[in-house]
This record gives structure tokens, C-alpha cells and sequence, in this order.
């Protein structure tokens, strides 16, 4: 299970279990009174919340002396072996010695990483390098002034400036500014398909969403589900509302909702979305079981491996999914391709979206500003991005083109980089582009709507309210 | 002593930061900011936590009935003292023994709607994700309430069913005369633990329902977790937790004066 979640989780924390371990021990820095006090509300504030109760957690030593340790908080999944060799890379470099500075990487299991990266953040022991995913997650700490600006950076580093997909660069930023450094592979959503199931009743993947419903009705008369969904999670339903939005209205509607404007929600586009959605469901399009099953669990991949589904709306990180639970079906029947167009709409097909990639970001308070750089340039090199290709990620580098004939399945890699390299618009997963006090009570809205407890239009109105 | 200075610095000086907080703004960054009453408003005026509390207060009653009239049942019932009862005492008592967590992920396991032993759309359904979360919290706690049950039934004194017996009494005349009357307090004292473990119920939540679907189990602990640690509001989440601990001092206070109990009464007058 822990492999599956965590790739699937891969930017996007889903329910996080609030387990109470504290890893590391405390920072041996010395407390003055404020961050005291502050240390105290939080962790008595937390385990009231809490029974279980949550510790500030982390470990930054920052020791006196010639040199200094570093940590790297990250997202503690399968992919994270790139960073633990990268890590080990960095300490032996030259680069760490000239910073005077070496990297210790701490890593959280996926579901917890949040919250956990919350609370230590908050806390005198928060790590100096952490994981992200660009936008509204890290908005909190840029207003909190947590972060450290990294756009001269950028702009005066060859390495950095060159190195990575200028949207992929720009999407770990905020207003503007560079915040972020990507540093894993990229992660659209795709419409994957099951090529046997396909072939058996003669269809072919949609371009249109009249094809789409010719489609889901053939597939409905030889009792398959057109669609595995894993409505237990919240974040699979999103992606269908991303998509219909952006394919109705253009990537301008979330645009606009992402810059602040609650009132873009009541744009007609994601209300004829929000029907959509409904139609769908009226229709049987998910079975009638969808908002039981789990995708984190395996159960909606098992579903759509199996043949009882015909097609699954996903991120790119469900080939290693299946590769890691169905291989066969992996390497000869699984197919992918893009979302399709809605008539009358006026969003282009190559539109994605997703996730563009996931980023380091430098905490203000880090006592070694020049290791933390020096770490984050390891991420533009052609050793990085080779681990990443190995590893069945697309990294965002400009040299990736280059590198994905080694990748597990070219094939695939390439058509995924190619979806992003050419897409007008990149629009970034809506509950990482909004921030959680946002995001979460959207997510709910999002599944009373699939789950029929709100109409389209109560379900347009319930957001015209988020704030 | 150390037992109150445990208490105090785990239990009360929380609870004193957490009622603190909820008058701040706190997104877990930087410093509280005070806010004065706007959590508590918000508490008063949040259309989720009025279903919230519906629900909790839902979740009490079915949880209330379905574990004390099995309890109640098995414990006389596991009372006697048969060589089998003990064996079989013995083995109902094994889910306590297992962790909330074990035993929730266990449960969603074999709810799964495609590859579990039930095949339906439980947890999908609001009435089935209601009812399988009093299940599952029934089926961790019954052996709790047997054990406290089959210690009750025990204190009852043999004379009283012997007397019963000449009088004619038969099994369920002495159940109903004799057996529960006796063990009034006993019932007392599990429904205070029900009801305060009902009002703290969260991580079957949780792992089984999330809340949903739609918000149709978000609970009141669900609902601060996640005002908490999913929305980061720590200030509302506090109010939500200031407001648990209120309802449920109270609610136990009111069981126990209702009942009887706090003026210890006898139940064994005339013995």
C-alpha cells in the first residue's frame, strides 16, 4: 500500500492520519523566550486538538563550528531514492565543501506530510529546505515570510536559469517571483484507457465529447463502467472539474478564481462543469459504487486493470501504479491520451492539467543560505535528471528530451513531455494552487456534488462563498 | 501528586492554551493574533457545525443503544461461573485489545465495495457510512462495557435471586426485578464512558468515512481536525475543542446527577 499511496498521493495530500511519532530529536538551538512560548502553545494547543497530540518536530542542528548541517524535509515516497542520492552526491561535492555545508534529509510519509511540514515549520526546529508544490501551498509561508526569494538567484545562476521549462519554473512561484526550484518529475493528468477493453468493442480513444458519450454508451450496453473512479478520495473527482472547466471555458476561468476572485466560480463554464459532472453520474458513467472506492487503497486501479472499468481520469503516476500492481496490463494495455474537447467549448485540447512538478523551497530562518542553493543546483543537472528518468519520471530540465529513450517506457515518456512542452496552458491542480483554508472546504463541496448531497447550482453557489 | 501534575501539564495547561487560542488567528505560522469573539461566532453561525452536532449527538444515541443493550446482555450473561463463559469472555475480549487504527483499517478493508467480503456502496452511502462507523465503534468498545457489566452482575448478592427463586420468580421476572435495578450504577458508569468516548470518536472517522460522503459523518472531533490540520485555522479548530470539552463535562455532570449517582444511594437498601 505504502508504494501505491505514495505515488499517487504524489502532490496531493489526501486524509492524513495523525499518528503522533516525532522524528529526530529536538534542535539543540537555544530557545529565547518568544520562540518558547510559541513552542508551547503549539505543542499544547496540538495535543489538545489532538488526543494522540502532535510534537514540533525536526532537526536542524545548527552546530558552530567550520561547517553546518542542513536538513531537507520531503515527501517520503518511492521517488524520494532520487533525493537520498542526490543528497549523498551533494555531500561529497566540492560545492558542499565551498558552502561549508551538508545536507541531511528527513523524510515524512506521504499522507502526513502537510500537516507535519505545518507544525514544523511553525516551530524553532524547521527544516531549511522542504518539499512543495508551488503555488498556493506555499503561500502561507511567503505571507508568513518564510521564504526565501529566489528570483536574482535564478536570474544570475546560468545553471538555474536555463536548466528548467520556463511555466515549470514560473509555477513554484507566487506573484510573480521564484520560490521554488523544481526537483521531481512532471505529473499531468491524463485520460488513460484500456486498450483490450477497447479493442473488444471497436472503440477509439475520444477526441470530442459527443465521441466520449457514443462511447460511455456502447460501453454501458456491454455492462463495463466507462469510467474507474476512485470517489473515497476527493482529489480523483477534482480532476474532472478541472478538466470540463478548462475545456468549457479556458484556463482563464481558474485563472482568475487562483488570483483571488471567489466570484469567477459563478462563470457559467463551472457551472455547465458541475453539470456535466452530473450527467455523468445520472448517466452511470462512474457505476454506482465510485464514491466507496478508494484509489489510494489500489481499489479504482484495480478496477480499471481488471476490465471492469474502460477508462481512468489520472495523473501520470498511474503507469507506475499499474506497473507496480498489474505490470503485464502496464506494458501491453494500458493507453493514454488527451481529455477530450467539449463542443462549444473554447479551452484547446492540449490544455493540461495537474500537477507541473514538485519544488525545494529555502526557509528564511536556514543558517546556511549557500549550502541550501548549492543543494538546489544538483537539481539542473543531467545526473538528476537522469535519476529521475530511471526512475519512470519526466523531469521538467530543459535536456530532458534527450534523456527519455532511457526511460522504462519511452513511449510513454515521451508523450508526456511532450503534452506539457507544447500545452498553452498548465493549470495548476486547484487544491495546490489555492491555499488550504480554501482548498479544503472546496474539496468538500466537490464530493457532495458527486455524491448528489448539493445540485450544480447550490454546488456553484456553496464556492461563490469560499473566501 | 505526580498524578496531578501529570494531569495538569497534559490536560488542563492544553485545554487553557487551546480556549486561549480560539480567541487568535492562527494558521500554525508566526505568532496568534487576537481576534476577540470572531471563532465563536463563526461556531455559532457555521450551518456545518450545526450538522455536525446533529450528527455527533446521532452517533452518541445509536452508539448508546447498540453497545449497552449487547453489553448489558453479555456481561450477565458472562457473569455466571461456567468453565465455557470464562473461555469465550476471554475471547470477546479481543477487539479492546487492538488498536482504533488496526481495527478501522481492518473494517474498510472488508468494506471495500469491490474487493472486500460486503460488496456494496457502504461507506458511499450516507445512512451505510453513518451505520457502519456505530458498528465498527461497537464492535472495539462492547467487550469495554461487557467487562464492566460482568463485574456488576457479579456484586449482586446470591440471596437476592435465592429469595426470588422461592417466591416463584423465573429467569426473566429475576432479570428484569432483580438484576438491572442492581446494577443501576453500573449502567451509570458506562454510559458516562460511551458518551464521552462517542463525543471524542475520531479516528475511525477518519480512516473509514473521511466525513463523507459529502460531510454526512463529519463528527464534531472530524470537523476540528479538520479546521486544524486540513484548513490550518487553528484559532476555529480550538473553538470547536474548547466547545467538545464543555459539551462533554457537562453532559457527564447532568448523566451523573440525573441518575442518581452522585448521591450514592444504595442499591442494596434493606440488605
Amino acid at each position: 500500500m505504502e508504494s501505491i499511496s505514495g505515488r499517487s498521493n504524489g502532490g496531493r495530500p489526501t486524509g492524513g492520519q495523525p499518528t503522533g511519532e516525532s522524528p529526530g530529536s529536538l534542535g539543540s538551538r537555544t530557545f529565547d523566550s518568544r520562540t518558547f512560548s510559541r513552542r508551547w502553545v503549539l505543542g499544547a494547543g496540538a495535543t489538545t486538538l489532538l488526543t494522540t497530540g502532535l510534537t514540533a518536530c525536526g532537526s536542524g542542528d545548527g552546530s558552530g563550528g567550520g561547517s553546518s548541517t542542513i536538513t531537507a524535509m520531503v515527501y517520503g515516497d518511492d521517488a524520494v531514492k532520487v533525493q537520498t542520492a542526490a543528497v549523498d552526491r551533494f555531500n561529497k561535492s566540492a560545492a558542499s565543501k565551498s558552502a561549508k555545508g551538508k545536507v541531511k534529509l528527513e523524510k515524512v510519509p506521504g499522507s502526513d506530510y502537510s500537516a507535519k511540514l505545518r507544525t514544523a515549520m511553525g516551530s524553532p526546529s524547521a527544516p531549511d529546505v522542504f518539499f512543495n508544490w508551488g503555488g498556493g501551498s506555499i503561500k502561507a509561508y511567503q505571507e508568513a515570510n518564510q521564504l526565501i526569494d529566489l528570483t536574482d538567484t535564478i536570474a544570475d545562476d546560468p545553471v538555474l536559469k536555463s536548466g528548467f521549462l520556463p511555466s515549470v519554473l514560473a509555477a513554484g512561484g507566487l506573484g510573480g517571483r521564484n520560490y521554488g526550484i523544481p526537483m521531481r518529475g512532471m505529473q499531468p493528468v491524463i485520460l488513460f484507457y484500456n486498450k483490450s477493453v477497447f479493442a473488444e468493442h471497436k472503440l477509439q480513444p475520444p477526441t470530442t465529447w459527443a465521441e466520449l458519450q457514443d462511447i460511455n454508451a456502447k460501453l454501458k450496453a456491454a455492462r463495463i463502467t466507462p469510467f474507474a473512479l476512485g470517489g473515497a478520495d476527493t482529489w480523483t473527482e477534482l480532476m474532472w472539474l478541472e478538466y470540463l472547466v478548462d475545456r468549457i471555458g479556458g484556463p482563464e476561468v481558474f485563472a482568475k478564481i487562483q488570483g483571488g476572485d471567489a466570484s469567477a466560480w459563478g462563470d457559467p463554464a463551472v457551472l455547465k462543469a458541475a453539470e456535466t459532472v452530473k450527467e455523468l453520474i445520472d448517466d452511470g458513467a462512474f457505476g454506482s459504487k465510485f464514491s466507496s472506492v478508494s484509489y489510494v487503497n489500489g481499489g479504482a486501479p484495480a478496477v480499471f486493470a481488471k476490465g471492469k472499468a474502460a477508462m481512468h481520469l489520472m495523473g501520470s503516476w498511474e503507469y507506475s501504479t499499474q506497473l507496480g500492481k498489474f505490470p503485464s496490463f502496464a506494458k501491453n494495455n494500458l493507453g493514454w491520451c488527451a481529455f477530450p474537447t467539449v463542443e462549444g467549448g473554447t479551452g484547446d485540447i492540449r490544455n493540461v492539467v495537474g500537477n507541473p512538478t514538485n519544488y525545494w523551497s529555502v526557509n528564511a530562518r536556514t543558517q546556511n543560505k549557500d549550502a541550501a542553493i548549492a543543494f538546489l543546483k544538483d537539481c539542473a543537472s543531467e545526473t538528476y535528471a537522469k535519476a529521475l528518468v530511471a526512475n519512470g519520471d519526466i523531469p521538467t530540465t530543459a535536456n530532458a528530451a534527450k534523456l527519455l529513450e532511457a526511460s522504462p517506457n519511452p513511449e510513454f515518456a515521451t508523450f508526456q513531455y511532450e503534452m506539457v512542452e507544447k500545452a498553452p496552458a498548465f493549470t495548476l491542480s486547484w487544491d495546490q494552487a489555492l491555499g488550504a483554508d480554501i482548498a479544503t472546504p472546496m474539496l468538500t463541496e466537490i464530493n457532495k456534488l458527486f455524491v448528489g448531497k448539493s445540485s450544480p447550482s447550490q454546488f456553484v453557489s456553496a464556492l461563490k462563498e469560499l473566501k | 501528586m505526580p498524578g496531578v501534575l501529570f494531569f495538569a501539564f497534559f490536560a488542563v495547561v492544553p485545554m487553557v492554551l487551546a480556549f486561549y487560542l480560539s480567541f487568535t488567528s492562527w494558521d500554525g505560522l508566526g505568532d496568534p493574533q487576537p481576534v476577540g469573539l470572531d471563532n465563536w461566532r463563526k461556531l455559532v453561525n457555521d450551518d456545518r457545525m450545526v450538522q455536525s452536532l446533529w450528527l455527533t449527538v446521532l452517533l452518541t444515541a445509536a452508539s448508546w443503544v447498540f453497545q449497552t443493550v449487547i453489553a448489558l446482555l453479555l456481561g450477565v450473561w458472562a457473569a455466571g461461573r461456567q468453565r465455557n463463559r470464562a473461555v469465550l469472555s476471554a475471547i470477546f475480549f479481543v477487539p479492546f485489545l487492538l488498536s482504533s487504527t488496526a481495527i478501522a483499517l481492518l473494517f474498510y478493508a472488508l468494506l471495500d465495495p469491490n474487493f472486500g467480503i460486503i460488496q456494496e456502496n457502504i461507506l458511499g452511502s450516507s445512512s451505510g457510512a453513518f451505520l457502519a462507523i456505530v458498528f465498527v465503534g461497537g464492535w472495539q468498545f462492547i467487550p469495554f462495557h461487557t467487562l464492566i457489566y460482568q463485574g456488576g452482575a457479579r456484586q449482586i448478592p446470591e440471596v437476592l435471586y435465592q429469595a426470588a427463586a422461592i417466591d416463584g420468580a423465573g429467569r426473566y421476572r429475576q432479570f428484569f426485578s432483580i438484576t438491572l435495578p442492581q446494577l443501576r450504577h453500573t449502567v451509570t458508569t458506562s454510559t458516562v464512558l460511551l458518551v464521552v468516548g462517542s463525543l471524542t470518536y475520531f479516528e475511525t472517522v477518519l480512516i473509514l468515512t473521511k466525513g463523507g460522503p459529502g460531510t454526512d459523518t463529519a463528527i464534531l472531533p472530524y470537523l476540528m481536525y479538520e479546521a486544524g490540520f486540513k484548513s490550518y485555522d487553528f484559532g476555529y479548530a480550538s473553538a470547536i475543542a474548547s466547545f467538545l470539552v464543555v459539551a462533554a463535562t457537562g453532559l457527564s455532570l447532568i448523566l451523573v446527577r440525573l441518575t442518581g449517582f452522585g448521591s450514592m444511594r444504595s442499591t442494596r437498601e434493606g440488605m
